[in-house]
């Protein structure tokens, strides 16, 4: 499932004086299939961006397309003069919202905050039936959802979302939105507010579905560990603009960028980067602890358990 | 954005009026709601219109600003205006005449009056909020409401409601938007439908925010606890209300305006 | 300053007699020292924080913040006044519309003069640096900001301690860092005794000493050095080391003459060195 961004641009306030250019001209492709993590510190408009690929939030410039399908296209509140007109009008406009928020899913940060049914069951079913399936198909989908968030149906369907431990609210509120199959996920900050224990499960979760489902996935995130960790491409944002784009291992190449605007590379970044100024001959790129631990294995010749070269 | 409101309508400066205590200006506030009534003759009016314009010149904040007021109640006006002018009995032969519908000099004079009276009136209250900081202004009540602790009127509790509520309008708003667009991602539709349905549609939204709310009630009095709060009992406060000679002349000036709509 | 004898605590809404959300807690804390509290989500960790400042009563045992009793509950405010508490969520802690008043909030409740109340709330505001902030609103600032706002309304009380209850957890990497640089500042600086609670091990590295939480117990405790070298038992209740540390633990497994103790970026890079 492709995402095609045009020159989208979103200005909050036009024409007062709080104006505000959120998003500045972005161009962006991210391909079908992919696992994207978007980069960013507060303020540079990762979440404004987001909101548009969901259809809550409306470009004041550019366009959006889905694989093939133009989300953005259409979403205008037109003032026709004829009542039935305006009907007909408001009408194709929900279905349109309905079909962008079924081909797109997006989950907000702490979404645990917007559960609100007297079951899980109930709460997981509210997009689908939102969506207009029958109660049938929607439970069928909720069983999906669940499963695939690693909660058992019978075991949790009549319980109370307001019961469960934080990092099961959570789970549930994720469920509620793949309950709508979204060929896109997108997570606001997952993993805000967890221990590292519930980090781990959720962003394995995560990985998870984008493997056995081939979902697209993208993941707004303050990790960068996490981040090195999981993704394949990594996109950082700064001003409404899109400041490197690629492999996190190009991205994080750019210490002295990232820090310029106020940002972190992971540990073993830095490490990399020491090392190699003291003259050490090895990959600067590496980022994860097992790449490091073999790295310096082979080059102070020893063998680490697997025998792998760096 | 939904951050931006501003409750009161605050207009930050730093003129007379502004400078003036709280306390003076809630007062000085009510005389002048009283005054409104008092006067019925067109020269009167004028005593009024010279004193809230001067009132207005003095505290710097832009006519047009203290007109923008006016706008959300201008319905308000328009329809009172209409139903004095139609219903008001009149002696002597109609004004104008169409069918039933009959318009008596009486009519047009008291609706001319009473539109007058609502503009002044509304002009008269903001000029209070938009010199007077909301927590000048709760301070403000605090103290007037002081001396009727003694009835068992909780003043100190309803001046700290009013500051909680205050801060945290605009919390309980941003959160309102957030919880609104997550639910809008899994499908939700606040915006059509009959109004059976759309209040139906507001469930996923207000369980959330009450739950959150009261989270937060909750926390925040935990918080408050843990800083030494204990009602208004042995407390006292950083900023002091003082009058100075600002407020004197303000009484005076007050009390001549009074005394002149009284006798006219 | 702090010290707990053979503390238990049970909710009041827990059923089983024998279910302990804080099992024999035994702990010492000394003037200007700055401990770190870690812990996964329900360890106990925050239940503590609420013991120290008497918001909770121990169910057996004792606990005394600067020689007082938290039972006794005629020394509740003075035990408040010496043990300040800093809360996880930036928002539901400040009570004023304006940042100034908010500071004023502790002092005002403590009954002192109003000349006094604007001296430590300007000298409160300084020592976070938000001098420059005193007459905003707290809903125009960052979530680092508020954080920082929330403890200035702390130091005015002029607290012998400050407990802080998970003040990073909602805030992104630049409040973090404001926040812990504020932190570190006041214990160095001020020699104020800090408790620190919070799961991100990073935060740790700096601190004098180390408690480990797990189940309502103190599991692990010593000087960052002593805790993060014990990555198989931090692992095992689902905790994190800092990747350097990892990395220093790993490499010294198979066979590097490494201390597997490093915690900072520089430090293993220099025994690095000594190895080439």
């Amino acid at each position: 499932m492709s995402i095609k961004i045009t020159d989208l641009s979103h200005i909050y306030d036009r024409n007062t004086p709080n104006e505000t250019v959120a998003i500045d001209q972005i161009n962006l492709t991210i391909e079908s299939g992919q696992f994207v993590g978007l980069i960013g510190h507060t303020g540079s408009g990762k979440s404004t961006l987001i909101q548009h690929l969901n259809g809550l939030l409306k470009p004041s410039e550019g366009e959006i397309v889905v694989s093939g399908y133009n989300i953005t296209e259409g979403l205008d509140q037109t003032h026709s003069k004829k009542r039935s007109q305006r009907k007909k009008e408001a009408r194709a406009r929900k279905k349109k919202l309905i079909e962008v928020r079924r081909r797109v899913g997006l989950v907000f940060q702490y979404p645990e905050y917007q559960l609100f049914e007297e079951t899980v069951e109930k709460d997981v079913a509210f997009g689908p039936l939102n969506l207009g399936l029958s109660d049938a198909d929607a439970i069928e989908r909720v069983k999906e959802a669940l499963s695939l968030v690693g909660m058992d149906y019978n075991d949790y369907k009549d319980r109370s979302p307001f019961d469960l431990s934080g990092g099961q609210k959570r789970r549930v509120a994720i469920a509620g939105v793949l309950a709508m199959k979204p060929e896109v996920l997108i997570l606001d900050e997952p993993t805000a507010g967890l221990d590292p224990k519930g980090r781990d499960e959720i962003l394995g979760q995560i990985k998870h579905l984008h493997e056995k489902e081939g979902m697209t996935v993208i993941i707004v995130s303050h990790s960068m560990e996490d981040m090195a960790k999981i993704s394949e491409r990594l996109i950082v944002m700064n001003r409404g603009r899109i400041v490197l784009d690629g492999h996190p291992k190009e991205v994080f190449k750019h210490i002295d960028r990232l820090e310029e605007i106020g940002l972190a590379v992971p540990q073993i970044s830095y490490l990399a980067r020491a090392l190699v100024e003291k003259g050490f001959d090895i990959d600067p790129t590496i980022l994860t602890v097992e790449e490091a631990t073999q790295c310096l294995a082979q080059k102070l010749n020893r063998k680490t358990k697997s025998g792998e070269l760096c | 954005m939904l951050r931006d409101i501003t409750i009161g309508q605050y207009y930050a400066s730093d003129s007379v009026i502004h400078r003036m205590d709280p306390r003076f200006k809630i007062v000085a506030s009510m005389l002048y709601l009283v005054s409104l009534f008092l006067v019925d003759q067109i020269i009167a009016y004028l005593a009024v219109v010279l004193f809230i314009g001067s009132v207005i010149k003095l505290s710097r904040v832009p006519v047009g600003y203290v007109l923008k007021g006016l706008k959300p109640i201008f319905l308000l006006i328009v329809f009172a205006f209409v139903i004095n002018i139609f219903l008001t009995p009149g002696q002597g032969s109609p004004v104008f005449e169409v069918g039933f519908i009959k318009i008596y000099a009486e009519g047009i004079e008291r609706a001319f009056f009473m539109a007058i009276r609502l503009i002044l009136l509304i002009i008269g209250t903001s000029m209070l909020t938009l010199t007077t900081s909301p927590i000048e202004l709760t301070d403000g009540i605090e103290y007037l409401l002081n001396p009727f602790k003694k009835i068992g009127l909780p003043a100190h509790e309803l001046a700290m409601m009013m500051t909680i509520a205050l801060r945290f309008i605009p919390t309980l708003l941003e959160e309102t938007d957030k919880i609104m667009k997550a639910q809008m991602a899994r499908g939700a539709d606040f915006e059509s439908g009959n109004i059976m349905n759309r209040a139906k549609a507001l469930i996923p939204l207000l369980v959330p925010l009450f739950i959150s709310a009261f989270r937060r009630a909750d926390e925040l009095a935990m918080a408050m606890e843990a800083r030494c709060y204990k009602g208004g009992e042995g407390r006292t406060r950083m900023k002091v209300l003082k009058y100075s000679v600002l407020d004197l002349w303000g009484v005076g000036i007050v009390t001549l305006y009074m005394a002149i709509c009284v006798v006219m | 300053m702090i010290v707990t004898e053979n503390l238990y605590f049970r909710y009041a809404d827990e059923k089983d007699e024998n279910c302990f959300a804080l099992k024999n807690v035994n702990i010492k804390i000394k003037d200007g020292e700055f401990v770190v509290i870690i812990g996964h989500n329900g360890s106990g960790k925050s239940t503590l924080s609420k013991l120290l400042n008497g918001i909770y009563y121990p169910t057996q045992g004792k606990i005394f913040i600067d020689q007082l009793d938290t039972s006794d509950e005629s020394l509740i405010w003075e035990i408040r006044k010496r043990a300040g508490m800093v809360f996880q969520n930036p928002d539901n802690q400040l009570v004023a519309t304006i940042v100034e008043e908010d500071v004023a909030f502790g002092p005002e409740n403590m009954g002192l003069s109003s000349a006094e109340i604007r001296l430590r709330v300007d000298e409160a505001l300084d020592s976070v640096s938000m001098g420059d902030f005193k007459r905003k609103p707290p809903h125009h600032l960052s979530g680092g900001q508020k954080q920082r706002v929330a403890i200035a309304g702390i130091l005015a009380m002029k607290p012998k301690c400050i407990i802080f209850d998970e003040p990073t957890a909602m805030l992104d990497p630049s409040g973090r860092k404001e926040v812990m640089e504020t932190i570190r500042y006041l214990n160095a600086h001020d020699r104020m005794t800090v408790v620190h609670i919070t799961h991100f091990m990073d935060e740790a590295v700096h601190a004098d000493r180390i408690l480990v939480m797990d189940e309502g117990e103190i599991v692990l405790e010593g000087t960052p050095k002593e805790v993060f070298s014990q990555v198989d038992t931090l692992k095992s209740i689902g905790l994190d080391v800092p990747q350097v540390t990892l990395l220093s633990y790993e490499l010294k497994k198979i066979g590097f003459d490494l201390s597997g103790e490093n915690l900072t970026v520089e430090e293993l890079v220099e025994e690095l060195c000594q190895l080439k």
